[in-house]
């Protein structure tokens, strides 16, 4: 017996709805077996243990999802997602990976906090503010971003490895502010910054319970589903990612796509840094991101690059952030439950494409040598 | 001036503690990436590594058992990296991704009991004579078995990939696995085969972490050395001997950034656990360069699925 793997010929078009569904629905399978077995190592019999798996499963999902606070809480940690998500899938389409978002993020919140607190404090007018703190987080989101371009462009080093370096950098930055220079002399010895002032704070919605950031990374993803799929810059970009000798004979420069796709990625994260700075936050501090970056790596991907796809899978993840945060109120679940999620879904989605993509048959070994 | 020479040979000691989980990573995935599968799942090894080490040295107390638990740990995550970009030919950079992230989950998932415990660990073993040399004796010779263990590696795996017959079927798959397979190599098993084995070595630095180098279990206590291991073995070539060179060299870093602090500078200790990550940038983009890159050879089949079908 051996296994003969042929491509298929077309994937049908349902495969693109089906696959990311299944892969989620398999993963919180997988994961309730896990679930099961550290419940039962942690001192209950089988039969209790299933029964508590179940309840921790109607905990994660009533909340998030079937109640209006717990909506609202979605929401909130959609934003940030959904920032990074679609600025990722702008270098994604190039098959340039970028995968520090998470560090993004961070420079984005920094810039916004530089600004909200050090640069415009006088300013008083909300919607000057907003506009210029946003900038902010945008300009240092790109020129975090502009590091791996410039480098992958002028000297073709590989970004996955910088742009991860870089998030640690960026990480230990903001740390280096909180707990030093910009630490609040009246925050009790928290590392974190004072807060920002009112003018600085986005409007809210739902009496005041979400930010109006979630209409914000709307409309965004509204207009980059435009870019993508109307403008020559889309069209460009993509078959720059699918065959880079295509997109010279084309006329392409790659190089100058490779720095404005990292750019425009990277300032687009910024961007939700400074929003959820001035969303939720109002003040910088130590580790605010539960790995916003890299669940929005896995974002992209379920949504394959589309950006109203991103929309919706970054609620769908949001309110699993939102779940999981109460499995660890309410059954002391770590953190790292979601992490293992969120591989398997990762795993489980590509597994899937893999075998929908090819055709795999198990044959005798005589008839392949034919 | 006496010292002085005693900071700078603890400062050497410390360099070949903080250099050796490295140095376990970085040669295991120089096993992987030179049979053509690039892992970027490391740091997810070395977690898993460094977990499941730590938990059957609590249970069991033997040392032995502890390593061996680590290195299957790795080989079974190695396994599953294997199985998707060797067989279902995904992409390497995403399923390295996703390993990390199991890696990462399943420890602290698995961990969440065994903080704060106390487990048994590797004892410094001066090795008679040598380690009574002046300077090189304390430097190099009084560490545990782990560390010996890492500079019997390096000599090892470089006779293995360069002198031996097995050591040469590896770089033909890695190289051309389209004329390895001509000529009756399974290219597939062989992939396998070191992603298996690399990801048991890498599980190993991990488990120097947890058994050897801190000496207990905290969540995600590699902080990154993974992602460090993959930078260096783009700057050690997929040499196992430049890998030593590169560790040691970070390792440095780490060592010498811990002496600051403790020496009571007046920078940043955040600012100087920046370094070994802007170094890694640096070190990036001087090695990186199309020059250097054809001089030295990457693996030509690196990153890339291999298919009997669909030949390029």
């Amino acid at each position: 017996m051996k296994i003969k793997i042929e491509k298929r010929e077309g994937t049908p078009f349902y495969m693109n709805i089906l696959v990311p569904a299944a892969s989620i629905i398999f993963s919180l399978f997988v994961m309730g077996i896990i679930l099961l077995i550290f419940f039962q190592r942690s001192g209950m019999g089988w039969g209790e243990a299933f029964s508590e798996t179940l309840s921790a499963y109607r905990e994660m999902f009533s909340w998030p999802f079937g109640n209006i606070y717990g909506i609202y809480q979605t929401l909130l940690k959609m934003v940030p997602l959904a920032f990074v998500g679609l600025g990722l899938s702008f270098a994604y389409r190039m098959k340039i990976w970028n995968i520090g978002g998470e560090g993004q993020l961070y420079m984005g919140a920094f810039a916004a906090t530089w600004g909200a607190l050090f640069l415009f404090n006088g300013i008083e007018n909300k919607f000057i503010m907003i506009t210029l703190v946003l900038l902010m987080g945008a300009a240092v989101g790109a020129l975090w971003a502009a590091i791996p371009a410039f480098m992958k462009a002028f000297a073709k080093t590989d970004e996955i490895v910088v742009t991860l370096m870089l998030n640690y950098v960026a990480i230990f930055w903001v740390d280096y502010l909180v707990y030093g220079p910009w630490k609040d002399p009246k925050g009790y010895n928290f590392p974190l910054t004072a807060e920002y002032p009112e003018s600085a704070q986005l409007p809210t919605m739902f009496n005041g319970e979400v930010h109006i950031g979630i209409i914000m990374v709307i409309i965004l993803a509204v207009i980059l589903q435009y870019v993508y799929s109307r403008t020559s810059w889309g069209f460009n970009s993509s078959i720059a990612g699918d065959n880079q000798k295509a997109a010279k004979y084309a006329g392409i420069n790659i190089g100058f796509y490779t720095i404005v796709a990292l750019l425009v990625s990277g300032a687009i994260a910024g961007m939700g840094g400074a929003v959820q700075m001035m969303g939720i936050q109002h003040r910088l501090q130590h580790g605010f991101s539960p790995g916003y970056g890299y669940t929005a790596i896995i974002i992209a991907w379920l949504a394959k690059l589309n950006p109203v796809a991103i929309l919706l899978v970054s609620f769908l993840f949001g309110g699993l952030l939102v779940g999981n945060e109460q499995l660890q109120m309410f059954y002391r679940l770590p953190l790292a439950l979601i992490y293992i999620f969120q591989g398997l879904v990762l795993f489980s989605l590509l597994g899937g494409e893999a075998i929908f993509n090819y055709r795999i048959s198990f044959v005798k070994e005589r008839a392949v040598e034919e | 001036m006496n010292i002085d020479s005693s900071l700078i040979t603890t400062t050497l000691q410390a360099t070949v503690r903080a250099g050796t989980p490295l140095l376990f990573a970085v040669l295991g995935d120089i096993f992987t990436e030179r049979s053509g599968v690039m892992n970027l799942g490391l740091e997810g090894l070395m977690l898993v590594g460094a977990i499941s080490g730590f938990a059957v040295s609590y249970s069991t107390g033997n040392l032995f058992l502890a390593v061996i638990a680590a290195m299957i740990a790795g080989a079974v995550l190695g396994l599953v990296h294997a199985f998707f970009t060797v067989t279902l030919r995904i992409n390497q950079v995403v399923s390295g991704l996703a390993i990390t992230m199991l890696g990462t989950g399943i420890s602290g998932l698995w961990g969440k009991g065994y903080i704060g415990v106390v487990a048994e660990q590797f004892k410094t073993l001066e090795i008679p004579f040598l380690s009574k040399i002046p300077f090189i004796g304390p430097v190099l010779f009084s560490h545990d078995v782990l560390v010996y263990l890492s500079y019997l590696l390096v000599p090892l795996m470089w006779f293995y990939i360069y002198r031996t017959k097995p050591g040469m079927i590896l770089r033909a798959v890695g190289e051309s696995p389209e004329a390895a397979d001509a000529r009756g190599i399974n290219v597939f098993m062989i992939r396998y085969l070191y992603t298996m084995l690399g990801g048991a070595i890498t599980a190993l630095g991990g488990a120097y972490l947890s058994l050897a180098y801190t000496s207990m279990w905290i969540e995600n206590m590699t902080a990154g050395r993974g992602w460090i291991g993959i930078a260096l073995v783009l700057f050690a070539t997929w040499d196992p001997v430049k890998a030593m060179f590169g560790a040691y060299l970070f390792g440095g870093v780490t060592a010498l950034g811990l002496r600051m602090q403790a020496a009571g500078t007046t920078i940043s200790s955040h600012i100087l656990m920046m370094f070994p990550y802007i170094l890694t940038v640096a070190v990036l983009f001087f090695t990186s360069t199309e020059k250097i890159k054809l001089k030295v050879g990457a693996p030509a089949a690196l990153g890339v699925p291999y298919s009997r079908e669909e030949k390029t």
